[in-house]
């Protein structure tokens, strides 16, 4: 067997190690010029947007008020138990349809690192589902607030997503009001420091990014007033008195609720501002060195190896800084890294990686009439859609992902999966092609000598080359 | 009847998967050892900031109304009140069965320990949990994991942590098991030894394999019996499904799930070759907005915790008295009510420590009180206990692990930290 040359290997990593896993072809198209296949997924309009029955965020609030008021009513007459079933049907569906639209986006895109990179940034700026209310905007929160932003100005997408009503409301920001505000002196409600921590800890500084708790508290008090729009039902809510601003579902700033006064951060003085004084705040965060050296490290350890390579860790933080968080540049920088393209396969892949590039060695794409077929395989397999345990996203490291419990299921998984591409796909060109000069001759063998061409597949699936990019 | 049938089958099957020596191995071991060997321990890790002063109200603590506000649990014998354990303390009107327990001597609570981490996050305390280091990020594996290190020269260990993802309490060298219920089964017997082969040199993937399927074999006999015990709904007995079909229902909205899942883990402890040490994860505790008195958010969390504990206890039967339970939570949360009805993250919190044969009744280190002057940096409650030290003095008294072990290699650098003494003889 001759030794695969440097352009076929280095065409294997950029399309299952960058990207999300080689559809037939794939890899052939990317030989010529790997790193130039790579660059040109690089684009200013940011990601791709999935399609399918997608509404925007006030759209889906909406639904979620009229659940919540059919609730209300409920209690009332106990009349409207049909209609409160529906739109719990409803908001259900919306869910699976965003879960289901998005994997069908990862399996079929033809710009893998693109897709990957974004997720990626979803991931840096969690909002979960497991959270009841938001739930129906994780889905819109991501098509709003990161995919526009993800080849732009870090500072944009930051600002973005902490301005939007899933971030408000996953992380409780949207009920803090500063003590010392009008409302803070009539009724005895207050501070919530959640977002502002979670903004220092896991999206800008990191947990060692050198802040104190007197800054999360200043920074939490400088964001009071952040919050979503009830619209016309805003007089209901006895906030204002009158109707909110703006469309229902929407950011908006409560001058009524937002701490006055000067705030202090990071050593750093901030004049009242009203809503702009948290986003100075935000601006200073995102350009803070200690932002750079927390995403690059990030970065590389998603893309590279869960202890990433210190070189690797420090060119990026450099292209970062100085380039001022341009997120285009931040990407080829990582391109051209030659850590990035070390031959050893040092990262396991979560089940999302997994299924995804499953999906698309069959050079298929799960089915947006029945959502539930892929979401299911995803809850199995420990990683439901938009729905990790907490702020911090989902694990990306093998030590938590290669549980014996997690074999046993991808096992289960690839076996079933492997009766489907059996029906159309000769197993051992799907091999080649899925792996290109990465798969090894044990694997090969393995695969080769199968009873069945479902065990076949399921063997290719499990190999350790597959499970890992 | 029932057993043993599934006893034979099961080790039929892991004989033709190839991992028998393991089993009967363990079961030589285990019958030359007496006591110390049948001692069972369970760490559940409460993820989120569990509100300590909800899970043990101190509702007679003169401060502690006024601090909560409308989350502060009611006196006791009120409607929706404390469950009385003494002057002071009280537990939460979900934890019925932990209340019931503590009333046999079987539960009691240590409520005001914290990791000796202070930045108030999340990720970095549950990492000091879980390490058994002084700051986080500094170890990459678990105490539990080096606990069974130090074991394991002289008797062979098995662990298992419950949930899709490994924690990093029992991460390390020593392989552990892992195990979730519900989801997909695989058919084909000859796929397990293929992917054995071709792991062989794997040191990620083989040892996880074989673990998984030595887990696997377990599982399946250990819900047979616990589906006997509990009637309703299965757990980790999903049907095959169809290819990329979806599997099982998701087990949590099943309000009979928590307990199942208690005693599934039990059946799988009760097993001649079970894990002796087990180590649980449960999610949401992060209660910043909304999260109620007798009722609400946090209510339901400690029903979940109830209802795993229940099944524990029950499920274990004679074990019970073997084994001890430790649930604990990376930080407290602060003592004063926020202005959206929750509380923010803090540090001291309440550890739950249960088991058959428990010695003694009362709480577990000192109660620093609420007043002012003694909260910590003036916002939460103050740490009378250092965490490593009630885990060490439940690794002393419960499973004999030597002190200079517990002292360096289990918890580094902690010789300064003394072991509680009293907690469970």
């Amino acid at each position: 067997m001759a030794l695969p040359s440097q352009a076929e290997l280095d065409a294997a990593i950029a399309v299952t190690r960058f990207g999300l896993g080689a559809r037939p072809g794939e890899i052939e198209a990317a030989k010529a010029d790997p790193r130039g296949f790579l660059k040109a997924q690089i684009r200013p309009e940011g990601a791709d947007q999935p399609t399918g029955r997608l509404a925007s965020t006030p759209e889906n609030i909406a639904v979620f008020q009229g659940l919540r008021r059919e609730r209300q009513q409920m209690r009332a007459d106990g009349d409207a138990a049909e209609q409160l079933k529906q739109l719990q049907v409803q908001i259900r569906e919306i869910a699976l349809q965003e879960m289901a639209a998005r994997g069908r986006l990862a399996a079929a895109t033809p710009a893998g690192f693109r897709e990957r990179w974004t997720l990626f940034w979803a991931n840096h700026f969690t909002v979960s589902a497991t959270k009841g209310q938001v739930a129906p905007i994780v889905g819109s929160f991501e098509r709003e607030a990161i995919r526009p932003y993800v080849f732009g100005r870090f500072e944009d997408m930051l600002m973005a997503s902490s301005r939007h009503p899933a971030m408000l409301l996953y992380l409780d920001q949207a009920a803090s009001i500063g003590p010392n505000s009008q409302a803070g002196q009539r009724r005895k409600v207050g501070l919530n420091e959640n977002l502002a921590r979670e903004i220092m800890e896991l999206h800008t500084l990191g947990v060692d990014g050198g802040y104190s708790q007197a800054d999360v508290t200043e920074f939490a008090r400088a964001l009071t007033g952040w919050s979503v729009s009830r619209g016309r039902e805003g007089a209901a809510a006895g906030l204002a008195g009158a109707s909110d601003p703006g469309e229902t579902g929407t950011f908006m700033f409560r001058p009524f609720t937002h701490e006055p006064g000067q705030r202090r951060v990071l050593g750093k003085a901030y004049a009242e501002g009203g809503e702009g004084q948290g986003q100075a705040v935000l601006h200073d965060l995102a350009y803070h060195p200690a932002t750079a050296r927390h995403v690059a490290r990030k970065i590389a350890a998603h893309f590279v190896a869960d202890d990433p390579p210190p070189a690797l860790v420090g060119r990026l933080e450099t292209s970062f800084r100085t380039s001022g968080g341009r997120l285009d540049k931040l990407a080829e920088t990582l391109i051209d890294s030659p850590e990035a393209w070390q031959p050893q396969a040092a990262k396991f892949k979560s089940p999302y990686e997994f299924l995804v590039s499953s999906w698309r060695v069959a050079g298929a794409a799960p089915d947006l009439d029945q959502p539930q077929r892929f979401v299911g395989s995803m809850t199995a397999l420990g990683q439901r859609p938009f729905s990790p345990n907490s702020p911090k996203g989902w694990p990306d490291t093998a030590a938590e992902w290669a549980a014996p419990d997690g074999i046993i299921k991808r096992m289960a998984w690839a076996e079933q999966a492997g009766g489907v591409m059996a029906q159309t796909l000769d197993p051992g060109e799907s091999a080649r092609q899925a792996l290109g000069a990465r798969l090894s001759p044990e694997a090969a063998t393995a695969i080769a000598r199968a009873e069945t061409r479902r065990e076949a597949f399921a063997v290719l699936l499990m190999s350790p080359e597959f499970q890992r990019r | 009847m029932t057993s043993l049938l599934n006893r034979r089958s099961m080790l039929a099957q892991a004989a033709c998967l190839g991992v028998s020596v393991s089993f009967l191995g363990r079961a030589a071991y285990a019958a030359s050892e007496g006591d110390i060997a049948k001692r069972k321990l369970v760490i559940v890790i409460c993820r989120g900031g569990m509100d300590g002063l909800s899970v043990s109200p101190p509702v007679g603590d003169p401060d502690y109304a006024n601090l909560r506000g409308r989350i502060a649990l009611a006196p006791f014998g009120q409607p929706g009140g404390a469950l009385k354990l003494d002057d002071t303390f009280g537990l939460h009107p979900a934890l019925a069965s932990v209340h019931r327990l503590a009333l046999a001597g079987q539960a009691r609570i240590c409520p005001a320990v914290a990791t000796p981490d202070r930045a108030r996050s999340h990720f970095e305390a549950q990492d000091v949990l879980e390490s058994g280091g002084t700051v986080a990020y500094g170890a990459g594996s678990g105490w539990l994991n080096r606990t069974l290190q130090s074991l394991s020269p002289g008797r062979k260990i098995e662990a298992l942590s419950v949930g899709s993802t490994a924690p990093l309490i029992l991460r390390g060298p020593v392989q552990a098991g892992s195990w979730s219920p519900g989801g997909l089964e695989g058919r084909d017997e000859r796929l397990p030894r293929i992917l054995a082969d071709l792991y062989a040199k794997d040191s990620l993937l083989g040892p996880a394999l074989a673990s998984g399927l030595e887990t696997q074999s377990m599982a399946k006999a250990a819900s047979a019996l616990a589906q006997a015990q509990n009637s309703p709904a299965a757990i980790g007995q999903a049907p095959n499904t169809q290819a990329m079909a979806q599997p099982a229902p998701a087990p949590r909205a099943d309000p009979n799930a928590p307990r199942q899942l208690g005693t599934t883990v039990a059946k799988f402890m009760s097993e001649p070759n079970g894990p002796q040490i087990v180590a649980i994860s449960i999610d949401n505790f992060d209660t910043h907005a909304n999260q109620g008195a007798a009722q609400g958010l946090l209510a339901g969390r400690l029903t979940y915790l109830d209802g795993v504990l229940d099944g524990l206890a029950s499920g274990l039967g004679e074990d019970w008295n073997n084994t001890v339970v430790v649930a604990a939570t990376e930080f407290g949360r602060t003592a004063r009510v926020n202005g959206t009805g929750g509380t923010d993250h803090g540090t001291a919190s309440t550890a739950l420590v249960l088991g058959g044969a428990l010695k003694r009744t009362g709480i577990v280190g000192d109660w620093p009180t609420l007043q002012q002057a003694r909260l910590f940096e003036n916002r939460d409650t103050a740490p009378t206990l250092d965490m490593r030290a009630l885990f060490k003095g439940v690794l002393a008294e419960h499973l004999g692990v030597d002190r200079r072990a517990l002292d360096a290699a289990i918890f580094p650098d902690s010789a300064q930290v003394a072991a509680a003494r009293s907690v469970v003889v």
